[in-house]
């Protein structure tokens, strides 16, 4: 028997071995899989592997009107389903090149906003969670829980909303939304606390998030990142900012901005930007303008329930709209708007029907999704789970 | 802004630009597609245009229209904040584009996706495979002659000695070397 010492360690034979993650791992989402090849605990290689969610869209939104393809946009970022379902609006708005009123754009806003903090809170509680910090995990689900409680009041459903319609949105907020938004305000504000004083300056949590997922700016501008984690690179491209829409032209805010472009920094910029969001609904709750929240365009709002029962015009206007759908102009658009993960575009072609020719929808997490393997390659293979998360894919979105 | 840059471009390749239109504020030209990169590299490096960001790589199917495809690329510059659309054309009897993933990281994907939906070849692709859909699936569902209510043939399983039935009848008659504790 040789002693221990006596044992040259670089004659051991070793050799890669291959691990598959998921797709039913409980970091994974339970939609996505990585073919991982290991050196010891060190990712040699990593192949993700889409589509276990994958139900046909664009195909379903062929044969759809363009009022039936919102129940689909709901299920493309399940977390914040308002912001795709808005963003499908305004692309169609822009084809047919009509203009949603200030207080339609004012509600949308708001609502928008309120997503945004329900998906940031989301990823940033998980995140923590997965990284074995469950009492955050439990501050963040509370305040999502409050936010989906306001998107009932506002839209009937707590995560299908399909609260957008063409040219505005189905209803105005409800009159008990403003002391219900300052009631949600001040716990989400104690929330925010919370889950900032147990986890920023957590040194477990430091030291599994600071210098992981480290990715440059230009190649973050070159696998097309946005939103949070391009802006987590030192890039201050914000579609909010740079190209204003509804009513984000009207509101003072800031956009934060990481240096690293590691996971620390992704987590921050998550967290500051959900305080912004908060200072954007205040703002647009304080300035909100009278008057209609949906556009005075037959050829795209349903008459009022008294016309479609009282006049033949308000019945055939109403027939109409249901049954051909929304006539849309023949031509082609890609719009963009910011979601809760960045730059959600939806490109829609028109052949001038009731239906759409082509909807294509790009989502962030779909091309963050391709540049996952150039974080990974070269780490550890526990340094995966905080870097999926705060990448934030979402399932939904990206197999669309 | 963008629209001058459609029109520079129009003056550089004058050859390979078809046609051009700013319809809805989309700056597009129509290309030739044996000019694709030549073209994407002229709007990515020269420093007038700086179009740094791709931003979505699609295809549009327009059935019993000749040429019938056109690829779709939607650049952006970040230093700009300009937007511009380059659309090649590509025929039904050969459908194949040079890749441009060596020129922007997410091309890779997109491309991918392209091919995997409408069956698009791109020459150049380093791993030009199904990404949304399974390898063994048979055509493309987003071209418009793919029925929406086609259905695919059944698999062969890949590996038949792991049959997860079996193992678990096997496991549930009690038969003490079956399935996974065999070894």
């Amino acid at each position: 028997m040789p002693e221990l010492e006596d044992l040259d360690v670089n004659e051991f034979h070793t050799e890669p071995m291959v691990l598959n993650m998921g797709p039913s791992h409980p970091a994974m989402h339970g939609t996505v899989r990585m073919v991982l090849t290991l050196d010891g605990e060190t990712v040699v290689k990593c192949d993700p592997e889409i589509g276990y969610l994958h139900r046909g869209f664009e195909k379903e939104c062929e044969s759809a009107t363009y009022t039936q393809c919102f129940p689909y946009t709901d299920r493309l970022n399940y977390v914040s389903p308002l912001l795709n379902n808005f963003g499908f609006a305004l692309a169609v708005e822009k084809l047919l090149e009509i203009e949603v009123p200030p207080r339609g754009n004012y509600v949308r806003t708001i609502m928008g906003e309120i997503s945004r903090i329900s998906d940031h809170l989301t990823c940033l509680s998980a995140g923590a969670l997965e990284l074995g910090g469950f009492s955050a995990f439990l501050y963040g689900i509370e305040g999502r829980e409050l936010i989906w409680d306001l998107h009932e009041t506002v839209t009937g459903a707590r995560l299908t909303t399909s609260y957008a319609r063409i040219g505005g949105v189905r209803d105005d907020l409800p009159e008990d939304f403003v002391p219900m938004w300052k009631m949600t305000r001040e716990r989400l504000n104690d929330i925010w606390n919370d889950v900032n004083d147990l986890l920023t300056r957590n040194r477990i949590f430091m030291d599994r998030m600071q210098g992981t997922g480290v990715i440059t700016p230009e190649e973050a501008i070159s696998h097309g990142f946005v939103g949070p984690c391009l802006r987590s690179t030192g890039v201050d491209y914000d579609v909010r900012k740079d190209h204003p829409y509804f009513a984000y032209g009207e509101v003072d805010f800031e956009v934060p901005v990481g240096s690293t472009g590691d996971n620390f920094d992704r987590y921050l910029v998550r967290l500051a930007e959900t305080k912004q969001s908060i200072r954007i609904i205040d703002q647009c709750l304080a300035k909100m303008p009278g008057g209609p929240v949906n556009c005075d365009d037959p050829r795209v709002v349903l008459p009022a329930k008294h016309d479609v029962y009282n006049s033949i015009e308000g019945m055939i206007n109403h027939f109409k709209i249901i049954f051909e759908g929304i006539q849309v102009p023949a031509g082609e658009i890609y719009s963009y708007t910011e979601g809760g993960n960045g730059e959600l575009g939806y490109y829609i072609v028109s052949n001038g029907t009731g239906k759409p020719w082509k909807v294509k929808v790009r989502s962030p997490s779909f091309y963050m999704m391709s540049a996952v393997t150039k974080m990974i390659e070269g780490g550890m293979i526990a340094d995966i789970i905080p870097t999926f998360d705060t990448i934030n894919m979402i399932g939904g979105e990206i197999d669309r | 802004m963008s629209a001058a840059d459609i029109k520079k471009l129009g003056r550089k390749f004058r050859k390979a630009v078809l046609d051009t239109s700013d319809r809805l504020g989309m700056d597009t030209a129509l290309i030739d597609k044996s000019a694709l990169r030549e073209v994407i590299t002229y709007l990515r490096d020269d420093e007038k245009m700086q179009y740094n960001f791709l931003r979505d790589v699609t295809c549009v199917d327009y059935l019993h229209r000749q040429p019938r495809f056109e690829v779709v690329y939607v650049l952006y510059s970040m230093p700009r904040k300009t937007q511009v659309v380059i659309k090649a054309v590509v025929e039904e009897d050969e459908p194949v584009i040079d890749s441009i993933h060596d020129l922007y990281g997410c091309a890779n994907w997109g491309e991918r996706e392209v091919w995997d939906m409408y069956g698009i070849q791109f020459t150049g692709h380093p791993e030009l495979r199904r990404i949304l859909l399974y390898e063994e699936f048979e055509g493309h569902p987003l071209r418009k002659d793919y029925e929406k209510t086609a259905s695919q043939p059944r698999m062969e399983l890949l590996a038949p000695e792991r049959d997860a039935l079996q193992e678990f009848k096997d496991y549930q008659s009690g038969r003490e070397d079956s399935g996974s504790r065999a070894n």
